[in-house]
C-alpha cells in the first residue's frame, strides 16, 4: 500500500505544506482511535462546517443519505467514489446550489461556522457569497476576460476599480501572466484549462471563504489538470476546498482529508462509508469496500 | 488462392433502398417546387397588375373617386402609427411574462394553467381579437375607433406569440450561464439581467419583429374596430406634435385607415380601375413586411458572431 502511495504522489510539483501530524502520532489518542475502529473519523482542526445527519431527496428517489462530517479549515477535503453515489449532490448542499432544483429537499443540518445554512432567516445569496462554486465544465460568460472576473464582485456591491480587482484574483489564480495583456478579449476564447483558472479567479474575486470545487479537472488534458491541483495547493494556505473527484489518485496528490462516498447499489441513496486524513485512507483503509474500491475493484 | 473481389457495387436490396431515398428527395423537391411557385406566381402577378400605378404621387395622394389620382398617403401614416402604439404595448408586457414564466414563476399549477392558456391565445382568429378590442377599447374605455384603440387590440393579438418566441430565447440561454451567475452570489434577477437576457435578446428581438409584421397585415380585427376606408387627412400626431404631448396624445387619438383595408377597400371596388391600385399597394405591404424580415435576420447573425 505505501508502494501505491507513492505512486500516486508522483507529480506533485508543489512540495505538500507542514501539517500538524493525525492523532495516530500521539501515544494516548492512537490507544483511543484503535480501539474505536469508527470508520468515520472527524478532524481534530478547527471545522468550517459541521454536517449531521445530512439526506437529500430529488422528488421520490433519495440521493444520499445519512452523512456526518466536520469539514476542516484551511485543508483540502476530497469527496470520493464511483459514479451516481451522490458526491456531485452533497457538494451542491453546502451552498444551497440546490434550491435550483424545484423537486430537491435537504435534511438534516449543515452548520457553517457554528450556522444552519438552511435556517428560515438565511439567505442564500449569502451563503453562495462565502462558499463560492467552480464547476465540471468550465462555464465563463460571454464577456471579456475582465468583465468575467470582476462579475461577481459587482454584483455583490464590492467596491473597488475593475482592473485591480480582476488583476489580484487572476495573480491568485495563476492566470495573469497569460492574460494581462489580453483582459478585454472575451473569455470563451481561452483555452479549457485557462477557462477553468478564469473560473477559480472568479470565484475568488469575490473573497470567498470556502471553495467548492465539482470534478473541476475532468474536462482538462493532463498539463491543465496538474496546473489546476498546484493551484489549489497554493489556494488552500488562504480558503478552505473542498473537491469532488472521481480520480483517486488526484484525491491522493492534492486532498488533506478524504471522503468515501457509496450508494449500495445503483440507484440507492449514497452514505458516508469512511472520512479520514487522505494518507490513511489510501495506505491503510478501515473498511473493505474503501480498500476495494482504491484498489480499483470496481468503481 | 485469389480471395473473392468485394462487390462494393450497388445491387439488390441496397439498390432498392437508394432508389427510395432518391424518390424521397425528388417528391420533397417537389413539393418545395410547387409552394414557390405559386408564390412567385402570385408575386408576378401583383406586381404585373401594379408596377404601372406606382409612383411618388401614389405615395402622397389621398383616396379619391379617380383611381389614378387615388394614393396611400393616409393609409401609410395609420399603419405607421397603429405598428408604433402595438410595439410600445405589447413589447414591455410579453418580455415581462416571458421572463415571470421562465425564470421566477414556481412551477406550479397555476404556471401550467398560464402556459397552456397562451398557446390557446396564440391561436385564437384575430377578428376575436377584433370585437375583444371593440367591446374594451372602442366601447368601454371611450377610446372611439382610434388609432389608440386599434393599437391595444393588436398588441393583446401579438402578445401570445410574442411570449411564447421570447420564452423559446430564454430557454435558449444554456443554464450553465445561470448557475455559473447564481453561485457567485448573484441574486435571481441580477443572474436574469445581466447572463440570461444579453443572451436571449436576439432571439426576442426576432420573435418581436417577425410578430409585427403579422400585425402590420391585420385587416379584419381593425375593420372590426371601425379602421375607415376613405379618409383624407393624416391619421396620427403631426410634427408638431412631438414637442406639445396633448397634441400628441389627441393626435394618437384620431379615426385611421391602413394599408390593408386601403388594400380591402380596393379591391371590393367595383371599379376595375382601382385594382391596380389594390396591387400596388400590396407591393408597397410587402415590401415593408420583406425589410422587416430582412432585419430580422440580419440582427440574429450579428448576434451570432459577436
Amino acid at each position: 500500500m505505501r508502494e501505491l502511495m507513492a505512486e500516486l504522489r508522483k507529480g506533485v510539483t508543489t512540495p505538500r505544506p507542514e501539517r500538524p501530524r493525525s492523532t495516530l502520532t500521539s501515544d494516548a489518542t492512537a490507544a483511543e482511535s484503535v480501539q474505536s475502529e469508527d470508520p468515520i473519523r472527524q478532524p481534530p482542526e478547527d471545522t468550517v462546517f459541521r454536517l449531521r445527519d445530512v439526506g437529500l431527496w430529488y422528488g421520490a428517489k433519495h440521493a444520499i443519505s445519512d452523512i456526518s462530517l466536520d469539514i476542516p479549515v484551511n485543508r483540502v477535503t476530497a469527496l470520493i467514489g464511483p459514479s451516481g453515489c451522490g458526491k456531485s449532490s452533497l457538494l451542491r448542499c453546502l451552498n444551497r446550489m440546490n434550491d435550483l432544483i424545484p423537486s430537491a429537499r435537504v435534511e438534516g443540518t449543515v452548520e457553517y461556522h457554528g450556522a444552519d445554512i438552511y435556517a428560515k432567516n438565511v439567505d442564500p445569496v449569502e451563503v453562495r457569497r462565502r462558499i463560492g462554486m467552480v464547476f465540471q465544465k468550465p462555464n465563463p460568460f460571454p464577456k471579456s476576460i475582465q468583465d468575467n472576473v470582476v462579475f461577481g464582485a459587482k454584483v455583490n456591491g464590492i467596491e473597488g476599480n475593475s482592473r485591480e480587482i480582476a488583476e489580484r484574483a487572476l495573480k491568485q489564480a495563476a492566470l495573469w501572466d497569460e492574460v494581462k495583456n489580453d483582459l478585454k478579449m472575451s473569455g470563451l476564447e481561452l483555452s479549457g484549462g485557462q477557462q477553468q483558472r478564469l473560473c477559480i479567479a472568479r470565484a475568488l474575486a469575490v473573497q470567498p471563504d470556502v471553495i467548492l470545487m465539482d470534478e473541476p479537472c475532468s474536462a482538462l488534458d493532463p498539463i491543465a489538470t496538474l496546473k489546476i491541483e498546484d493551484l489549489i495547493r497554493e489556494l488552500v494556505r488562504e480558503y478552505t476546498i473542498i473537491i469532488v473527484t472521481h480520480n483517486m489518485q488526484q484525491a491522493a496528490r492534492v486532498s488533506d482529508y478524504t471522503a468515501f462516498l457509496l450508494a449500495q447499489e445503483h440507484g440507492l441513496n449514497g452514505t458516508l462509508i469512511e472520512y479520514g486524513p487522505t494518507n490513511e485512507i489510501f495506505t491503510q483503509p478501515r473498511e473493505q469496500r474503501t480498500e476495494d474500491y482504491i484498489t480499483g475493484r470496481f468503481g | 488462392m485469389a480471395s473473392e473481389s468485394v462487390r462494393l457495387r450497388t445491387g439488390g436490396a441496397v439498390a432498392r433502398r437508394q432508389l427510395a431515398s432518391r424518390a424521397s428527395r425528388y417528391l420533397f423537391l417537389g413539393a418545395t417546387v410547387l409552394g414557390v411557385s405559386i408564390l412567385v406566381f402570385l408575386a408576378y402577378d401583383t406586381i404585373d397588375s401594379g408596377a404601372s400605378r406606382l409612383s411618388l404621387d401614389f405615395l402622397t395622394n389621398y383616396p379619391s373617386r379617380f383611381a389614378e389620382k387615388a394614393g396611400l398617403r393616409p393609409a401609410m401614416f395609420g399603419t405607421f402609427w397603429l405598428m408604433l402604439i402595438t410595439l410600445f404595448s405589447s413589447i414591455p408586457i410579453a418580455i415581462g411574462t416571458a421572463i415571470w414564466i421562465e425564470e421566477f414563476a414556481p412551477r406550479n399549477r397555476l404556471l401550467t394553467i398560464v402556459k397552456v392558456n397562451l398557446a390557446n391565445l396564440a391561436g385564437v382568429p384575430s377578428i376575436i381579437y377584433g370585437i375583444l378590442g371593440l367591446t374594451i377599447f372602442v366601447r368601454f374605455s371611450g377610446m372611439d375607433r382610434s388609432l389608440l384603440a386599434g393599437g391595444f387590440t393588436l398588441a393583446l393579438m401579438i402578445i401570445p406569440m410574442t411570449v411564447i418566441a421570447s420564452q423559446e430565447a430564454i430557454r435558449q440561454v444554456p443554464p450553465s450561464l445561470r448557475d455559473g451567475a447564481l453561485a457567485l452570489g448573484a441574486t435571481r434577477w441580477q443572474a436574469v439581467r445581466h447572463n440570461v437576457l444579453p443572451n436571449a435578446i436576439p432571439g426576442i428581438m426576432t420573435g418581436t419583429i417577425l410578430a409585427i409584421s403579422r400585425a402590420i397585415g391585420e385587416t379584419a380585427a381593425l375593420l372590426m374596430i371601425g379602421g375607415f376606408t376613405f379618409i383624407r387627412f393624416d391619421p396620427g400626431p403631426n410634427l408638431a406634435d412631438f414637442a406639445d404631448p396633448a397634441g400628441f396624445w389627441a393626435g394618437l387619438q384620431e379615426s385611421f385607415t391602413i394599408i390593408p383595408i386601403q388594400i380591402y377597400a380596393w379591391s371590393i371596388d367595383s371599379r376595375r380601375e382601382f385594382q391596380a391600385n389594390a396591387s400596388a399597394a400590396i407591393i408597397v405591404l410587402m415590401t415593408g413586411v420583406m425589410a422587416l424580415n430582412l432585419l430580422a435576420a440580419v440582427i440574429r447573425e450579428r448576434f451570432r458572431r459577436g
